[in-house]
């Protein structure tokens, strides 16, 4: 990709009434309705890598599966281990969706150390910067991700590397997820779900083999459990001593599938029907969570929870994109589209584009 | 100046400051080095070290929700008898509180694996500047709508006051292996340094002190740190036995692959500790030097470390200045440290002279302002060395998103002119 390509996406989405950015389309069904607009995609390809550095500059068109080739190359890799592997960087940024392996490596805004971003207006924008530490400015990286394309749209990313574990292998634990988790140091991941325990331990072998023994877990020849996979999909966000309650919950619906991340309070759940997880979600609210709609379900709200400080949500969303052009809908801001920038900064921000 | 010693009490000082349109600033230990808690104009100070209490501890789920007042240190004492610590470290960390650092986002020698203060808060209450108060972030792993809580943190209190502060609490390495590496330059250190990462190795810490800091270190403390010694690298790893074993091993043959004269591995928990006592009492060991210093931040890609190390002391040289380095140097985070006698006639437009040109080397280099210390004033009309006008703009709607009225902690971090349509805007092309 070159900065040309750049400063194309951003003409693009400055000229557009109403922006609809897109990559592979995997996370498409993910949080509220696509709306309808133009299309614009991000310039893809890996713009700089040293391996040295442990850091890689991608265009955010860039897929998963060919960054993780780059990275795998040198024994590298970024933890972003999305369900399916076509996923762009921008998109999974986007939508900011961790991966199973945030036990171990922390959630996916952990790794962005700097973003480029078309503004509504039509201007490139970065943010952060290309070192592995730096506190220079506003965190512009964390605002993007989990934007959802409303703030604008991400062109280039720097993300953080790691060396690639000597092994990585799952097993089963015969008994609680928490002797499980007293016992391992830093296991990758371990699910509770219907089917029990499974735990992934990466590191040194000898280091992996002792862990393995100390918690009595039995080597699994698969690649762990498989996420649950239904017409009508979402993810349940609770605080993790949560996790057990919304497991029953879950358990006592008919037609529910649901594999928990232990230890970090993401639940995965399928439906058979889309009252089904409609359910689920009533089941993750009673439990102080919420339920994010990933597939399916077409009439169900994409998050079902009012926004938390929305009036500052509200003058974040306004300072960026004062006319709402940005995929209007997908987040379910107060107040996006309609708010006179005026109104809203007492004329500081949202002023008139720069020239 | 107030001392709120409640939640409530903060509101209610903003709130005072809202109604008279005035603006205020928060204040913790007041160990920040860039001046983002320094009053300018007349604001209210609010000082928040009454705030001191430790909450609540869910050993469980890791978590420990503590007032800002509360002293990062404190916090790892207390709960060292659960197995766990609070990870940022950073050098002031017996006298600086959580608020200050969730305020500059600050690290710390441990975040070179563990990351900085950012990765390691979950929630806050915060006090906007209208003096309502706002939960951001959750206990839950992902919560609808736009970060405001990574946001917030590292915002040198331009976007409010936090009031109450979760924290992820990290688990207690099994194992930790520390070494002393001695080098006879800065090049075969800084090489080592380099090696180290490229073998795959992401240490607990990897710290390297000059030739003048480590022998004034040894002279205040006696560490056993080699007197003659142009470089010495501290290697934390920590983690599982065979791992760790492993990498000691392999640290070591990078080390010697790079012309270590010695390699001295800690034999128990006290030579552990003296090794790091060595390392954290750089600064009182200047004292015994000059009577004054002046403590820089700045990252540069890990890869371009020595080449700038060099260019900072030709740059000691150029302004007649004693220049010492002690600095995280697995990520690339220089500290150059001036040292100088205040009351020596013209000495300190070299020092800020010295410190300009550090920036723009490290600029140069392909490097940012600051690794852990923030913007505050002091680098603030420096921004424009790395950001453009437009990443500037963005940067000002988002604190104004916060606080559209103007009155947390204004003039830091951004410089005038960084709003569009701002008075006072100087012309672009002119900053750089």
């Amino acid at each position: 990709m070159t900065p040309d390509a750049e400063q194309a996406v951003a003409a693009a989405v400055g000229a557009a009434s109403t922006v609809v950015p897109v990559g592979a389309g995997t996370q498409r069904e993910v949080g509220g309705p696509v709306p309808t607009g133009t299309e614009v995609g991000a310039p893809s390809g890996i713009v700089a890598y040293d391996p040295a550095e442990l850091t890689v500059t991608a265009g955010a068109g860039t897929s998963v599966d060919e960054l993780d080739a780059a990275l795998g190359a040198h024994a590298q890799e970024c933890v972003l281990d999305p369900r399916d592997r076509r996923a762009t960087l921008g998109g999974l940024l986007a939508v900011g969706l961790s991966g199973p392996r945030r036990l171990r490596y922390g959630p996916l805004r952990d790794r962005v150390l700097e973003v480029r971003f078309a503004t509504a207006d039509g201007r490139l924008v970065r943010g952060g910067g290309p070192t592995v530490k730096n506190v220079t400015g506003f965190d512009l990286p964390r605002l993007l991700v989990g934007s959802f394309g409303t703030l604008g749209v991400l062109t280039r990313v720097i993300l953080r590397c790691q060396p690639r574990p000597a092994l990585s292998r799952w097993y089963r634990a015969p008994g609680e997820p928490d002797a499980v988790r007293a016992a391992c140091l830093a296991p990758s991941t371990i699910t509770w779900g219907p089917d029990g325990t499974r735990v992934l331990l990466e590191g040194h072998p000898d280091d992996v083999d002792a862990q393995a023994a100390a918690a009595e877990l039995v080597a699994l020849p698969d690649d762990g459990p498989a996420w649950p996979d239904a017409p009508h999909r979402g993810r349940v966000s609770v605080p993790p001593g949560q996790v057990r309650q919304v497991g029953a919950g879950l358990a006592a619906l008919d037609g529910v599938v649901w594999l928990a991340e232990w230890g970090v309070g993401t639940v995965h759940v399928g439906a058979a029907t889309e009252d089904g997880l409609a359910d689920a979600r009533g089941v993750a609210t009673a439990a102080g969570g919420w339920l994010l709609r990933e597939s399916g379900a077409p009439t169900l709200d994409g998050f079902g929870v009012a926004l938390p400080a929305s009036e500052v949500m509200a003058r974040v969303k306004a300072a960026f994109d004062p006319t709402g052009k940005l995929a209007p809908g997908r987040l379910p801001i107060p107040g996006a589209g309609v708010a006179a920038p005026g109104v809203v900064s007492g004329g500081r921000i949202g002023g008139p584009a720069r020239a | 100046m107030c001392f709120p010693a409640s939640p409530a009490e903060v509101a209610a000082a903003v709130a005072v400051a809202a109604r008279h349109d005035r603006p205020f600033v928060a204040r913790g230990s007041g160990t920040g080095l860039s001046g983002g808690a320094t009053p300018v104009g007349r604001p209210v100070v609010i000082v928040t070290t009454h705030l001191n209490r430790i909450l609540d501890v869910d050993p469980a789920a890791r978590v420990a929700w503590v007032e800002p007042g509360v002293l990062n240190l404190d916090l790892s004492r207390s709960v060292s008898h659960l197995g766990l610590h609070y990870a940022p470290d950073p050098s002031s960390q017996a006298a600086c509180t959580i608020g200050g650092n969730v305020a500059t986002n600050a690290g710390g020698p441990h975040c070179l694996a563990s990351g900085v203060t950012a990765a390691h808060v979950l929630a806050l209450d915060v006090v906007l500047a209208d003096g309502s108060i706002a939960q951001l972030g959750g206990l839950e792993p992902d919560q609808p709508g736009y970060d405001l809580r990574g946001c917030f943190v590292g915002s040198e209190g331009t976007m409010g006051i936090a009031t109450r502060v979760a924290v992820r609490l990290t688990r207690d390495p099994t194992v930790v292996r520390t070494l002393l590496l001695d080098f006879t330059s800065v090049e075969a250190a800084g090489a080592t340094v380099s090696g180290i990462i490229a073998a795959g190795i992401v240490p607990a810490a990897l710290e390297m002190m000059d030739a003048e800091i480590t022998r004034a270190v040894e002279d205040y403390v006696g560490a056993g740190y080699p007197r003659d010694a142009a470089a010495v690298l501290l290697v934390e790893l920590d983690g599982l036995e065979a791992g760790v074993a492993a990498q000691v091993e392999e640290v070591r043959a990078v080390g010697r692959e790079h012309g270590a004269r010695s390699v001295r591995v800690a034999a128990d928990e006290r030579e552990r500790a003296l090794l790091w006592k060595g390392r954290k009492s750089a600064f009182g060991a200047i004292a015994r030097i000059a009577p004054d210093y002046y403590l820089h931040d700045v990252v540069v890609p890990r890869t371009r470390l020595v080449e700038v190390l060099l260019e900072v002391y030709e740059i000691a040289e150029e302004q007649r200045l004693t220049m010492m380095n002690v600095f995280h140097a697995g990520d690339g985070n220089l500290h150059p440290l001036i040292v100088f006698d205040a009351r020596e006639p013209g000495v300190w437009p070299r020092v800020t002279d010295a410190g300009d040109a550090i920036l723009r080397a490290c600029v140069a280099a392909g490097g940012v302002l600051s690794g852990e210390h923030g913007i505050g004033l002091e680098k603030r009309d420096a921004m424009p060395l790395v950001f453009g006008p437009d990443d500037l703009d963005a940067q000002a709607r988002l604190r104004d998103a916060f606080d559209p009225w103007g009155r947390a902690n204004p003039d830091k971090v951004l410089p005038r002119g960084s709003r569009c349509g701002e008075l006072g805007v100087v012309p672009e092309g002119a900053w750089v």
